[in-house]
């Protein structure tokens, strides 16, 4: 790598220096935008503690369910982690630590963590089992909690296309958490279908600057769909 | 005779207005899309990121990266948008969407919904439910008056951990359609053929009875 040039070509590379008892940041929501031959990179590493922050954690076989079963997420920070046998078993028996976090609180805290805006006040949660423990405070008549940023060692980001500074481009709903965990990461990787040079991305599309970007690596993606519901053509 | 899945997402539909931007929960309230008025147009926000909800796609138009909430794929409708989650929660903690519907486990005549987390049992998340209870002003909750061992599920307190407090005004149950105010329960219309009785028997918190109480027309 070169100035600006920020294409590695090795899932190695792409993952190097991620330690046991790291944090990670992964965008995605459900199996849609994720960095899935990252997170199979981290299987195959074997790093283990890890603490993720990530809106779900996959299925079963697919997505961040993969790091289950050799024990390899000590904690997860998410929102809905309802579709997975192995996870719900390892959090039932304390395996697993789980911190449930509402869904745009947890946007918000990547957000903040990557802005450098150390909390927030929010009204979500105020007065449910989320508020336990955090400040609570009366703005213009209303109670607020107050929510610390999210940032991690490592983000690990899924986008469309990529130029090699790193400039990213999202597609659809595949964008979700990836903006925001692309700026909380100490090292952010991006994996990507697409990579071009330069200035063939135009300036003024581009989701995500390269500032953010450490490494980017081209993929290849299965894409699995979740819950594939489609209409018939006569209805 | 209670009303069903269908005609609680007609009569849902029936409280949409012509501009209105819409967010609609899993379960019930995603079949509010079948029912919305003729000559009504509606924008339906999907809080992972998607505002402009179309249809569900054909098999040939199915595409991994456009998903609705329910992690279904979808289509976009002409004049959609699509934004990271930060821009999504904006809009909904913003009080940018004119009304939101949503299920519930139980909600109490203070306002406040349980709809998440049954302990020991149920632990799967919030997802945006928190968010969306706290930023909406307009919100219906969409649920069965009670389970079906004819325990009531409005309370006059929750019993199960909160998803927001003091933020529910309004709930439409098979049963009836009630407002929340000043600590009651407030019958505002019944399901057809059900009679008052019912209603007060499978309410435990107060409810508040009008001298008149109409059937819901469809």
């Amino acid at each position: 790598m070169a100035g600006f040039d920020k294409v590695v070509s090795s899932y190695e590379e792409a993952m190097a220096g991620l330690e046991d008892g790291m944090t990670v940041i992964s965008g995605g929501f459900g199996l849609c935008g994720i960095a899935e031959n990252l997170i199979s990179e981290i299987k195959r590493k074997g790093t283990k503690e890890l603490t993720f922050v990530s809106n779900n954690c996959g299925v079963d076989d697919f997505g961040l369910g993969v790091l289950l079963p050799d024990r390899q997420i000590k904690k997860i920070v998410a929102s809905y982690v309802g579709e997975n046998a192995e996870f719900e078993r390892q959090m039932m028996s304390g395996e697993l630590e789980v911190e449930l976090t509402p869904q745009g609180t947890l946007a918000e805290k990547m957000r903040a963590g990557g802005a450098g805006i150390p909390a927030f006040f929010t009204a979500t949660g105020y007065g449910t089992p989320v508020a336990e423990g955090k400040e609570e405070r009366e703005i213009n008549g209303r109670m607020y909690i107050l929510e610390p940023a999210i940032t991690g060692d490592f983000a690990i980001v899924k986008a469309w296309k990529a130029d090699r500074y790193g400039n990213l481009v999202f597609r659809k709903t595949a964008r979700n958490f990836n903006p925001m965990a692309a700026t909380a990461g100490k090292i952010t990787v991006v994996e990507v279908e697409e990579i071009v040079e330069p200035g063939e991305l135009d300036p003024d599309q581009i989701h995500t600057p390269g500032i953010y970007v450490n490494r980017v690596i081209l993929g290849t993606f299965e894409k699995r769909i979740e819950q594939r519901t489609i209409r018939t053509v006569s209805s | 005779m209670a009303l069903s899945r269908e005609q609680l997402a007609q009569r849902v539909a029936q409280e949409l207005q012509d501009g209105y931007y819409v967010n609609l929960g899993i379960g019930i309230p995603t079949l509010v899309a079948n029912y919305i008025p003729e000559g009504i147009e509606v924008m339906l926000q999907s809080e992972n990121g998607l505002l402009g909800m179309g249809q569900f796609p054909t098999e040939e138009e199915i595409d991994a990266d456009l998903i609705n909430a329910g992690k279904q794929t979808v289509t976009m409708a002409t004049g959609a948008s699509v934004f990271d989650s930060a821009e999504s929660f904006a809009m909904i903690r913003g009080g940018h969407v004119d009304l939101t519907v949503l299920g519930a486990f139980e909600v109490d005549c203070n306002g406040n919904i349980a709809s998440y987390m049954i302990p020991g049992k149920l632990i799967k998340g919030m997802g945006g439910a928190m968010d969306l209870v706290a930023g909406a002003d307009n919100i219906i909750v969409t649920m069965t008056h009670a389970s079906k061992h004819g325990v009531s599920k409005l309370l006059s307190n929750c019993a199960l951990p909160l998803t927001g407090k003091g933020c529910i005004k309004k709930v439409l149950t098979d049963l009836a359609f009630i407002e929340i105010k000043g600590g009651k329960f407030h019958l505002l219309e019944r399901a057809p053929g059900v009679s008052i009785d019912e209603i007060i028997k499978l309410t435990e918190g107060e409810l508040v009875i009008p001298e008149h109480v109409p059937e819901m027309s469809f």
